[in-house]
Order: structure tokens, then sequence, then C-alpha cells
């Protein structure tokens, strides 16, 4: 960095505002406070995203209140996980897209699909310049009556499908889904399947908590549920003494 | 033969450090040990690591000393003009969030762990923490630094909903003395600040008034020793 001056305070609406060094002078970073796995299946009347409330800090569980779903204008809905600070940028992204939509006034506006390709252009991009948003991404929501439910990764990668999920859910609800999942699921039957899930991930990743959150996404609206606790499972005689026919062992 | 130990020479200044902010029913208390080190030896004994972003908000700092000085530095700079162009105080949200624009924007720069707390009018006390990557989180209270590891475990003991102010900052002094106990990075004297709808109150608890724990010794005068 020797001979650039860095400056701050550019004009304040560019994309260089606040920032020490202009220009292509970042690299690949590296995550600090990440979000564990996001879930989401298309039933019935829409679409069912979840996610639980933690952020860890490598292995610490620092933070366990963290929203990683949230609304984008009202027929959308994004969860993240990967880098908190990340996402929260993506938000401000998001709320300018929805807020220029709005403003052209002609009865119209983004539906799930336009968002998640905005973000893949953005992903993409990012990742080209070897500066990317450090997140995977979980977009759904109902439009004119069409279901939608789709990821983008930190590459830009994109796909829709009928069940999707980043990080350890792939491994672990993944499988669950591909064998319990069927077409228009009932509410009731689309949320014990993701609490099923939920639960397999509270017991198997490290980085999740019992306290979680499922958005549901209609023709009528957004509604995300306040922070809940799964119902854990811990009576088995195996449990009790494991290692009675083999002291020692664990 | 090979000099060692002389790495402190050129290392960076650190602050190690514990942090902490607690919001209670009237404001908010701030909290911070005094070790600054470059490596393994103390460079300040008596740093001051709570700083002034305006009258009503200030700031922990923790991490590189080097970079959150700079950062806190700025933030004083851009919210002393956001205040002038106001016509009233910031809120501790706009301070928090240029904070944390600064720390964001520079993330693959800057090396620092910040909690940004203050009083105003509308959301009357409120803690931010904006660590590492530049994650903007309100919560009613944090901490940070290397410190903060050994609390985690007092404080989900320890931290109760509805604190008044005496309770609160009791709760600070006693969570960065242990872990100052324990935190080879923390260390010297403990600073709190109190922010409320009067203003700022400046504490100062000096380390050889701080309570004893677990295998450490109070100061006796020098005794003779015994004859053979």
């Amino acid at each position: 960095m020797t001979g650039k001056q860095p400056y701050v305070g550019q004009a304040l609406d560019s994309p260089h505002a606040f920032t020490l060094a202009p220009g292509p002078t970042k690299h690949t970073q590296y995550p600090y406070v990440t979000g564990t796995s996001v879930l989401g299946i298309k039933y019935k009347d829409g679409v069912l995203i979840a996610a639980d409330t933690a952020g860890s800090y490598g292995s610490t569980v620092r933070y366990k209140s963290v929203e990683r779903l949230k609304p984008c204008g009202k027929h959308c809905l994004i969860g993240a996980s990967g880098e908190i600070s990340d996402f929260q940028q993506i938000l401000t992204y998001v709320d300018k897209l929805i807020l220029n939509d709005y403003m052209w006034d002609d009865g119209n506006n983004l539906s799930p699909r336009d968002i998640h390709n905005y973000l893949t252009r953005v992903m993409y991009n990012k990742r080209n310049n070897f500066d990317p948003l450090w997140n995977t991404l979980v977009i759904g929501g109902v439009k004119n009556g069409e279901k939608y439910l789709g990821v983008v990764t930190m590459i830009g990668v994109q796909f829709e499908d009928n069940h999707v999920a980043s990080g350890f859910g792939n491994h672990l609800a993944r499988p669950i889904f591909r064998d319990e999942w069927h077409e228009n699921m009932t509410l009731e039957e689309g949320t014990q399947l993701l609490e099923k899930a939920l639960t397999v991930l509270y017991y198997r990743d490290r980085s999740a908590i019992n306290k979680v959150q499922v958005a549901n996404i209609t023709a009528e609206g957004i509604n995300i549920s306040e922070p809940y606790a799964l119902k854990t499972n811990w009576e088995y005689k195996a449990f009790k003494n494991p290692t009675a026919g083999a002291v020692g062992s664990w | 033969m090979e000099e060692f130990g002389c790495e402190w020479n050129d290392a960076p200044h650190s602050m190690g450090t514990t942090i902490m902010a607690v919001q209670y029913d009237g404001g908010v208390i701030l909290g911070a040990d005094s070790r600054t080190t470059t490596g393994v030896y103390v460079a300040n004994r008596a740093s001051d690591k709570i700083t002034e972003l305006t009258d009503n908000v200030y700031i922990c700092r923790s991490g590189s000393a080097a970079d959150s000085q700079i950062v806190s530095d700025y933030a004083r700079y851009f919210l002393n003009q956001h205040t002038i162009q106001l016509g009233r105080d910031a809120t501790v949200k706009t301070a928090a969030n240029i904070a944390r624009e600064l720390s964001y924007g520079n993330k693959s720069f800057l090396e620092c762990g910040l909690i940004v707390a203050g009083w105003d009018k509308y959301e009357k006390g409120s803690v931010y923490s904006i660590p590492l990557g530049g994650t903007i989180l309100r919560l009613p209270f944090s901490t940070g630094g290397s410190g903060s590891s050994y609390l985690y475990g007092f404080l989900d003991q320890a931290w109760k909903e509805g604190m008044n102010k005496e309770e609160a900052e009791e709760l600070v002094v006693k969570a960065v003395s242990l872990a100052m106990a324990r935190d080879g990075s923390s260390g010297g004297v403990v600073r709190t600040v109190i922010i409320d709808s009067s203003g700022v109150t400046r504490n100062f608890y000096p380390g050889d008034k701080l309570p004893l724990y677990y295998e450490e010794i109070p100061y006796r005068p020098t005794v003779e020793p015994m004859s053979a």
C-alpha cells in the first residue's frame, strides 16, 4: 500500500464511501460470525423456510438471537447461512432494489424469481472479483400462484427445487426430505417435516442451537414465527449406560 | 546466540482486552480493562479503551490498537459533522452504524472488535456489538476482546434482565476483573463509563482494589525472613 493515499468519505452514496482504500485492493476474506443451515420446502399453500438463530464465532456460539430469515417485499423471503455481516449488506442491496421497484409505481412488483436472479448476479460478480459475499442464500416466495424456492451460493451457483438446504442441512436434512417430502403437503405436515430435520441438525451440527424460526410464505403474505425450541429425546437405554459392555469406550 | 523474546520490539500494539457494555433501565454502563500489549510486553498498563464518539455515545475498543483508534477517530469525525448538520444529538444507532460501515467496508484490512453504547431520547440506553467482519447486532449486553472468552459462562448465569444502575455496574466490574484474572492479555485497572439522560460519569477501579479470586493473595508488607 506504499504510495497509495488512503482516503475516506467519498460521496456517501458511492460504493466506495467509508472505505479507506478504493477499488480492487480487496481479496478473498474469511468468515467471522456465521450462521449455519437454512432449510426450505414447498407445500400446498406456499413455501416454508426455517433456520436457527445462532451466530457462531468459530467454535463459540457467540450470539443466540440472530435473525437469519428476513422478508423482502411482500412476496419473498431470504434466509442466509454464512457470514452475518455480508447477509446484512445483502439486505441493504435488496432493500434498495425493492424500493426502486416500488418507486416505479407501475402496478407491478418483483417476483421471488426476479430477486433470486438479481442476487445471483451480485454473488457471481463479486466472486469473479475475488471479493465474495460469504453466504449461501435460500430464497422463497409465492407470486401469482407460482411457488418459488431457490438457492444461491457464494460462488454464484444458483438453482431451484422443491426442497433445499444450505450447509449441514444438505447432508442431514435433504435425505429426510427426499424420503418424506411430497407434493401438496399441508402446513402441519410441512412444519413437522422441517422440525424433524431441525432436530436432527440440533443433535448433529455443533453450530446449531435449540432456538429456531420457521417462516411461512403464502399468497396472503409472509409470517415469520417467534423463536421457539424443539422437543429433543435423550431417553434411550443405551444412552444411560453406553460403556457397560466395553468399559472405557465412548 | 539467537536473541529471543525480542518480537515485542516490533510486534503491533494489540489490546488483548476485555470490554463490555450493559444496558440498564436508565442508560448503559461500559467497562474495560487497561492493558495494551506488544507481543508479550505490556506497552501501556493504564490505557483508556473507552473512547468518546459524541457527548452521548461512547465506544469500547478491542483488537489492534491502531485499527480501533483510527476507526473511532473517523467515526467521531463523521458524527461531529452529522451532529452539526442534524441540529441535535446523534442517536446511538447512527453512531453504531457509522462504526459498522467503517468496519465492514474495510474488513480485509482491519482487526478490531467494537462495542458502541450510549443514551438517546428515542431508544434510551442501547448497546451495539460490532465484532470482526462488521456484523452489527443490538443486544441487552455485550462482551468483547480476548478476555471475553472467560465470561460466557459467568454472564449466562449472572446477567439478569431489568438490572438497575448499581447492579449493572457491579456486574461489569466483577466480570471484567474475573476476565483479567485469567486472561494474560487483560489487566491493569477497570474503567467504567455510565451514560444516562443526565450525561456521562467515569469511574476508576485500581488493580489492587479489585476483589481477589481463586489462588490470588493479598498484599502484605515485606516480612523479615526467620533466622536460621
